[in-house]
C-alpha cells in the first residue's frame, strides 16, 4: 500500500496515477478482509477500486492525461502536511489497541445488536440489520447523498442532453 | 468545439474498443454473470456480506461495462435517460415510502416492527424493501453519473 502510495504522488501520467488509486482500494480491502470486516471491504472492492476507477478514466477522457509539471516545493504545504500527518500519528497513541475487548467501541451499543439483533430483526447478518434497521435513519441520509450527487451531476454537466430531451418533449405536445 | 484543447490521445478509449471482438465476446458472457451476481448480493445481504449499496454498485457495472464496449448510443437504447431518472427517485421513495408506511401503522418513522403482525417478520419485510430501494437508486445514479459523463465525452 504505501509503494501504492508514493507511486501516487510522484507519477506525473494521470492515466497510471488511476491504475493506482485503483489498486491501492483493492489493497484497503483486502485489509478489510484480514480485519474481518467483509462489508466493509465488499463496498470498497466495488466502489472504491471499481466505479471510482471507471468514473475517474471517464473525467479523464474529459481533460488531459498528463498534469502540468510543477517543481515548486511550496514549503508551507509541506509544513501543513507534516504537522497534521504527526498530530494524526500521535492521536493513534491513544487509541485502543486492535482486537482489545476493553475498547470503549466494545461496551457501547455493540454488545446489545450482538445479543438482541437476532431476536429483534431475525438477521443472521448483523451489519445488515444495524445497517438497514438501527440506523435505518443514517441509510436513508446516505441514500440521499447519492441520489443529490447523481442529480446534481445530470444539473451540473448534462445540460446538453436535457436540451434535447425537452426539445423532444416539446414537439411530442404539439404533434 | 474545434477551439477544444488538442489531447494527447487523438482518439478516447472507448472507440477503440468498439473494434475488439475478444472483448466483445466475453464482455457478453460477463454481463449475465454480473446483472446475477448483483442480485445474489442484494438478496442475499440479509445472510451473508453485502446489501443494496453493494448490488447496486454491480449492476451498474454491468450497464458501465456495456456502454465502454458498445457505445453510448447503444447503451441508451437499453436505459434510456427517463428510466434511470425515474429508477433514481424510485429508489429513494420506496426507502422514505416505507419510513411513511411505518409511521401510519402505529410505529415511528422507519420501524419496520409494525409492517406485519410478527415483529421480526416485519422487520424482514422492512428490510427487503429498503435494501432494495437502496441498490436501486445507487444503481442509477451510477449510470446516470457515469452516461452524464461519457455522453459530454462524445
Amino acid at each position: 500500500m504505501a509503494v501504492a502510495a508514493i507511486a501516487l504522488v510522484r507519477l506525473r501520467n494521470l492515466f497510471a496515477v488511476v491504475m493506482f488509486s485503483g489498486i491501492y482500494s483493492l489493497l484497503a480491502a483486502v485489509l478489510y478482509v484480514v480485519m474481518d470486516a467483509v462489508d466493509v471491504a465488499f463496498t470498497e472492492a466495488a466502489v472504491g477500486a471499481g466505479i471510482a476507477t471507471v468514473l475517474m478514466l471517464g473525467t479523464l477522457a474529459l481533460t488531459t492525461e498528463k498534469s502540468e509539471q510543477s517543481h515548486k516545493l511550496s514549503l508551507s504545504s509541506l509544513a501543513v502536511v507534516t504537522i497534521t500527518g504527526a498530530a494524526l500519528m500521535y492521536a493513534t497513541l491513544d487509541m485502543p489497541r486492535y482486537g482489545e475487548t476493553t475498547a470503549p467501541i466494545h461496551h457501547h451499543v455493540a454488545p446489545r445488536y450482538i445479543e438482541k439483533s437476532k431476536k429483534e430483526v431475525g438477521m443472521p447478518n448483523i451489519v445488515t440489520s444495524v445497517l438497514a434497521s438501527y440506523r435505518g435513519f443514517d441509510t436513508l441520509g446516505e441514500v440521499t447523498v447519492i441520489f443529490t450527487a447523481a442529480v446534481g451531476v445530470m444539473a451540473l454537466i448534462g445540460r446538453r442532453r436535457e436540451k434535447k430531451k425537452s426539445r423532444k418533449k416539446s414537439k411530442k405536445a404539439a404533434a | 468545439m474545434a477551439k477544444k484543447v488538442v489531447r494527447k490521445r487523438p482518439e478516447p478509449p472507448r472507440r477503440e474498443m468498439e473494434h475488439t471482438s475478444i472483448l466483445r465476446v466475453t464482455s457478453k458472457l460477463l454481463i449475465p454473470m454480473i446483472l446475477l451476481f448483483a442480485l445474489y448480493v442484494q438478496f442475499h445481504g440479509d445472510f451473508g456480506p453485502g446489501g443494496g449499496f453493494q448490488a447496486g454498485v454491480i449492476f451498474a457495472s454491468a450497464f458501465i461495462l456495456y456502454a465502454m464496449l458498445f457505445g453510448m448510443s447503444a447503451a441508451r437504447k437499453v436505459v434510456p435517460a427517463w428510466v434511470t431518472r425515474i429508477g433514481l427517485a424510485t429508489g429513494l421513495l420506496l426507502y422514505a415510502g416505507v419510513g411513511v408506511v411505518g409511521m401510519f401503522k402505529g410505529g415511528n418513522y422507519l420501524n419496520y416492527s409494525v409492517l406485519a403482525h410478527d415483529p421480526v417478520h416485519g422487520q424482514h419485510i422492512g428490510i427487503t424493501l429498503i435494501e432494495f430501494g437502496v441498490g436501486t437508486t445507487v444503481c442509477f445514479a451510477m449510470i446516470t453519473i457515469f452516461f452524464v459523463y461519457a455522453n459530454r465525452n462524445s
